[in-house]
């Protein structure tokens, strides 16, 4: 399929989305510069924690973004992979806990 | 694995080396020139700020055959300095106050002159760093070179791309990382790594991929805890140095279709302040043959001293060195690239 929703390149110019609004876009970029920086959390254990959430929420661009970042960090391939366990863990989670919704309703429901 | 050359592959020519990472694509064209950046900065002619390491590449043989070998040593590789072209750099170094002699390769230890090489210098009371890949001292023939360089106050740089055994092996050859770790668990046996015997015994990191190397600092740390930790190693320094996209490493960046994107990074790293400290401006190379080069990946380039610097061994003229003009190509970018990179690690 030569047509894709998702394209590298496309990554690159995450930058023009101030082009229809660049007050926001601005505030964004800003925050998102400040979130990344060295703080509280260092900024390669940042690199990881985005690693693990791009895999959550299945970002292609973020995907390829943090696993480049988390190369450059000097992180190994185990940590990284590590890390997607543990965003695989908490989505296979928050799906699992919910069967104790589902068992409390049973208990409602049935005799 | 043989080496590009012996293979007769077109990589192996330097002019197509230059014209690739110039003009392979519309993009590599429309990206600037490196020339351009130092005018930018107010850097163009890059000027020596005076030499104080004079690296020797003995020969470009080698017991390996690594992926990213910007020499494409190997064992295939006949080119070795002579004794004679050796006493050349003897005569230079005696009549300067250069302090530092840095020997690579290939397998700086393959050169049959390399022991009697390492003895002359250590005679006139110079600096002598030997860049080893380790494996070469985990064979028959070089066993006792280990305590022949210790005896000899050498500091000892070796390569290891990564604390782990699937990334080294995966850029140097399978079994790489287990023959290491032998290896310099001998050489902490002998005192080398160790701050009490000033034996100095530093590894060196490189990408094994298309990325920048993380911060030295960081992974400094990283690497102490897990050689300890995993082999009770212990080791100086740490250096983390870019790979520069030529020969080997430019036929990967080709081969898995990353040298556009690898290049834009490259030029979007530019940091002035590492294109100040560039290892060219207070080091020379000296070629196997003798030739002069401002830096050991221009000689992989053949682009030789030029602006009236001598250009052999045999007319060494401090003076004239000292105010040449350096040589520079879209190459140079990857020693000015986010913290810099050097054969001493990073820049800034």
């Amino acid at each position: 399929m030569s047509n894709t929703y998702y394209k590298p390149e496309d990554l690159k110019k995450f930058g023009n989305v101030g082009e229809f609004q660049k007050d926001l876009a601005d505030k964004f970029f800003d925050y998102y510069n400040a979130v990344f920086e060295d703080s509280a959390l260092s900024a390669k254990e940042k690199s990881l924690i985005a690693l693990a959430v791009a895999h959550a929420v299945q970002c292609p661009y973020c995907i390829d973004a943090y696993t480049e970042a988390s190369l450059e960090k000097g992180f190994s391939e185990e940590q990284m992979m590590e890390a997607v366990h543990v965003a695989s863990a908490i989505r296979g989670g928050a799906s699992l806990v919910h069967g104790v919704q589902m068992m409390n309703k049973v208990d409602k429901l049935t005799m | 694995m043989k080496s590009l050359i012996a293979q007769s592959h077109s990589l192996s020519d330097p002019q197509t080396q230059i014209d690739i990472i110039n003009n392979q694509s519309d993009k590599i064209k429309r990206l600037d020139k490196f020339e351009n950046k130092l005018k930018d900065i107010g850097l163009f002619p890059l000027k020596p700020t005076g030499i104080e390491i004079f690296q020797i590449n003995v020969g470009y043989m080698c017991n390996m055959t690594c992926k990213h070998c910007h020499v494409d040593a190997g064992p295939d590789r006949k080119e070795i300095m002579t004794k004679e072209t050796l006493q050349y750099c003897l005569d230079a170094l005696k009549n300067s106050d250069i302090q530092t002699v840095d020997l690579t390769g290939g397998a700086p230890e393959m050169n049959p002159h390399f022991r009697w090489f390492v003895d002359e210098v250590s005679q006139l009371g110079k600096e002598i760093i030997v860049r080893s890949n380790l494996t070469i001292l985990d064979t028959r023939k070089f066993e006792d070179l280990p305590q022949f360089m210790a005896d000899h106050g050498v500091e000892i740089t070796c390569s290891l791309p990564f604390y782990s055994k699937r990334r080294t092996d995966a850029q140097r050859g399978e079994g790489t990382y287990d023959k290491s770790m032998k290896v310099l668990k001998i050489l902490n046996d002998i005192g080398y790594g160790k701050e009490e015997t000033g034996l100095k015994l530093n590894l060196v990191y490189n990408p094994v991929g298309a990325f920048l190397p993380p911060s030295q600092d960081s992974l400094r740390k990283d690497y102490k805890e897990r050689l300890w930790n995993d082999h009770g190693i212990v080791f100086n320094d740490l250096f983390t140095i870019t790979n520069l996209p030529i020969s080997r490493y430019l036929n990967f960046l080709v081969m898995s279709g990353n040298l556009e994107e690898y290049m834009e990074k490259l030029i979007t790293s530019f940091n002035p302040s590492a294109a100040m400290g560039v290892m060219c401006r207070n080091t020379i190379s000296v070629g196997w043959d003798g030739s002069l080069y401002d830096c050991d990946f221009n000689q992989m380039l053949e682009m030789k001293t030029n602006h009236g610097a001598p250009g052999h061994i045999k007319n060494w003229d401090l003076e004239k060195l000292n105010n040449r003009e350096i040589i520079v190509n879209q190459h140079c970018y990857g020693c000015t690239a986010g913290a810099g990179s050097s054969c001493g690690g990073a820049v800034t």
